[in-house]
């Protein structure tokens, strides 16, 4: 299968100890609905699970889901492990309730993009879509 | 016409007065001129079988039920300056928020928790945390309810260590802790062990506190996280039944009659949660349903005699995935109509999500604002006047049928089947819920169903809260300040005593004995709650998900 057409493989995490999966869950049927392969961490990961499992699984994305308020540690110690990991493809995006304000901290450790309280489903899906390097190719 | 009732209700409890506005008085109670025997089946007055019309005769004119916001960050000292705010401005209860740390068994030093030391909830690490929590409140005047689970067994015991320094019995302590760990792999995610040596820790307890301490419930069995997870009205009370049915054989199977512990059990039921279209009067019929469904179960399935083991005693609440993140003002209207749904339903307690719930946890405006809502019902509506004001009613009546009949087929189902357990650890019950939790979505999604000022009637205004304005701001200086106090617990200890302590609550989880006495005597010891967890797992071994997308 020629690279541009294989299916865009996305890893869905739950970093930290936030418990609250319904939005991770309803984004992975989205993304699923939406042809993608999605495979999903289970709660409780830590950043070098998440990482470890990206590289094994050979991911394009990696969908992070935080309600806890915690994502600013948790984003900076993950980034720092996929720039280790030397993973320059895979796009990290993030989802939960996200303060406005935070955004341009986020996005300057590297996480692509942010999807807080009024994202829409097919926003997440187009969005990678767009710019995972399989679905771009 | 129907005619007031005085029911002998004047016996029980001093009545409030209450007036119409023409000035005449407010009966207590309607209902038919001559209860027939459809009436006595399926209502009963208010105080009887099978308790539709409320657990108690005189219901809000005996005494209102109890405003308790959910509530606690940071450290000791700030959740204790935040409870004396909430007592200060007339809330009757409190309702304590631990910090995720606690409640998955972490102490403040460990790496694991350092994003999260005092962010949702109060860091406690040891029976030292707790008595600063409750510094200048006295515990057995103020109850408290504690929403903790996988670690409720150690802060049981601290609690009740912090009520022993202060000098008050047991018998006199007022509370609930959740302790409801079956929902936790449905929904709320902070297991730890497996589901059996889990519902042994759950009926540990229930088993204690039906002994020791009777009126401090030893479970919360909960619907609202069952509900948030993507449940629909029927499954939102029938979920939590067979729970409580399986906690139930647990307890029955260590040789006890339900009349002996079912008393110290409560719930928690959701109101304006779960998936699919919120509607008042449904969600009235489903509170009532739930009453009659639970007295006919005790009574009939298990024999119960005792009338407060039939009697479903209940808080209401809702986790807030109704809470709009556009226009987040309208959440102020739509938690005034769950507040409603829940106290024409008959509930003892509210605690409801708070308008910027979608955004952080709730400032002292917004958490005041909840409060508020609460109290404007109780003393501007005069909806608390009358018990059960709308039984009798066509829709009302119609509606709380039929919703019974849905919630107790489910029930029927699952209980055939062996109970609801392996189908938890199947991981069948929480695949059920994300896909019911998807296509809600997907119906907002659509414009399918209508979510006011975020899929219809929107506005392009933007938001003050979505850029951060009024919003709590976490206290980041929480996990320096919780560490700091850890370590001076820790220097103080005598170590050998606390290798003794730890040695004898490992052999306690081998055997098949009640853990509760021997973590009280480790809490005594200034143990943390990590050390306590550390050794239950050790024993007990970690939960592993199962595949649920």
């Amino acid at each position: 299968m020629a690279s541009g057409t294989r299916r865009i493989r996305v890893l869905m995490a739950k970093p930290g100890l936030d418990g609250h999966d319904r939005g991770v869950k309803v984004i992975i049927h989205a993304l699923r609905d939406a042809g993608m392969e999605v495979i999903y961490s289970g709660l409780r990961q830590t950043v070098e699970q998440i990482v470890s499992v990206a590289i094994q699984e050979n991911v394009d994305v990696i969908g992070l889901s935080i309600l806890s308020g915690s994502y600013m540690g948790i984003a900076r110690r993950l980034m720092a492990r996929v720039e280790e990991e030397g993973l320059d493809d895979c796009l990290v995006i993030l989802g939960g309730n996200i303060l406005e304000r935070d955004v341009a901290g986020l996005k300057a450790l590297g996480i692509a993009e942010v999807f807080n309280h009024h994202a829409e489903m097919a926003e997440v899906v187009s969005y990678i879509r767009n710019n995972a390097a399989a679905g771009a190719a | 016409m129907a005619k007031p009732r005085d029911n002998g209700a004047k016996k029980e409890r001093r009545i409030r007065d209450a007036a119409y506005n023409s000035g005449k008085p407010v009966p207590v109670v309607y209902g038919p001129d001559s209860p027939d025997e459809s009436y006595r089946e399926k209502l009963g007055a208010p105080g009887e079988y099978p308790y539709t019309r409320g657990i108690y005769p005189t219901m809000y004119r005996g005494s209102l039920w109890t405003m308790r916001q959910y509530a606690g960050f940071s450290t000791s000292a700030d959740t204790n300056a935040r409870f004396h705010f909430l007592l200060g401005n007339g809330q009757t209860g409190l309702s304590m928020a631990y910090d995720l740390p606690t409640q998955l068994g972490l102490d403040s030093d460990d790496e694991a928790a350092q994003d999260d030391v005092g962010r949702l909830g109060v860091a406690v690490d040891t029976a030292q945390d707790m008595a600063d929590v409750f510094e200048g409140i006295p515990l057995d005047r103020v109850s408290v309810s504690h929403t903790i689970n996988s670690t409720a067994a150690v802060i049981q015991a601290f609690w009740l260590i912090a009520a022993e320094r202060q000098g008050v019995a047991l018998e006199k302590l007022r509370g609930t802790f959740q302790n409801d760990m079956l929902k936790e792999y449905i929904g709320r995610g902070t297991w730890i062990f497996p589901p059996r040596p889990s519902m042994r820790l759950v009926a540990d307890i229930i088993e204690y506190n039906a002994k020791h301490c009777p009126r401090v419930n030893a479970v919360s069995v909960s619907a609202t996280h069952i509900a948030e997870t993507g449940a629909t009205l029927a499954q939102d009370v029938a979920f939590p039944i067979l729970n409580a049915l399986a906690y139930i054989r647990e307890l029955t199977g260590r040789g006890l009659h339900v009349d002996d512990f079912v008393p110290t059990m409560s719930f928690h039921l959701s109101v304006g949660g779960g998936v699919g279209p919120f509607n008042l009067l449904e969600s009235i019929g489903k509170l009532r349903a739930a009453r009659r469904i639970w007295a006919r179960t005790m009574k009939e399935k298990y024999g119960a005699k005792n009338p407060k083991t039939m009697q479903l005693k209940f808080s209401t609440g809702n986790c807030g995935s109704r809470m709009a993140a556009r226009e987040p003002l309208n959440n102020i209207v739509r938690q005034t109509l769950y507040t409603l749904a829940a106290v024409l339903g008959g509930t003892r307690s509210v605690n409801m999500a708070c308008f910027d719930e979608a955004f952080e946890i709730p400032s002292d405006e917004s958490i005041r604002t909840a409060l508020r809502i609460q109290q404007v019902i109780a003393h501007e509506s005069g909806v608390a006047d009358t018990v059960d004001p709308l039984a009798g009613g066509y829709a009302v009546e119609a509606v709380t049928d039929q919703v019974e009949e849905e919630i107790q087929a489910i029930v029927d189902d699952y209980e055939s089947r062996g109970g609801i357990v392996p189908f938890i650890e199947s991981g069948e019950i929480q695949r059920l819920l994300a896909r019911q939790a998807y296509e809600h979505q997907r119906k907002i999604s659509e414009g399918e169903q209508v979510w006011v000022g975020v899929n219809k009637f929107t506005s392009e205004e933007e938001d003050r809260m979505s850029a951060g304005e009024g919003l709590y701001e976490a206290d980041d200086s929480a996990l320096e300040k919780q560490m700091a106090r850890l370590a001076e617990v820790k220097a103080a200890r005598d170590a050998g005593e606390v290798a003794d302590q730890l040695e004898k609550l490992a052999r306690a989880c081998e055997s098949k004995e009640n853990l509760v006495p021997y973590l009280m005597d480790a809490a005594r010891a200034r143990l943390t709650v990590g050390e306590m967890t550390g050794v239950m797992r050790g024993v007990f071994g970690a939960y592993v998900e199962p595949s649920v997308v």
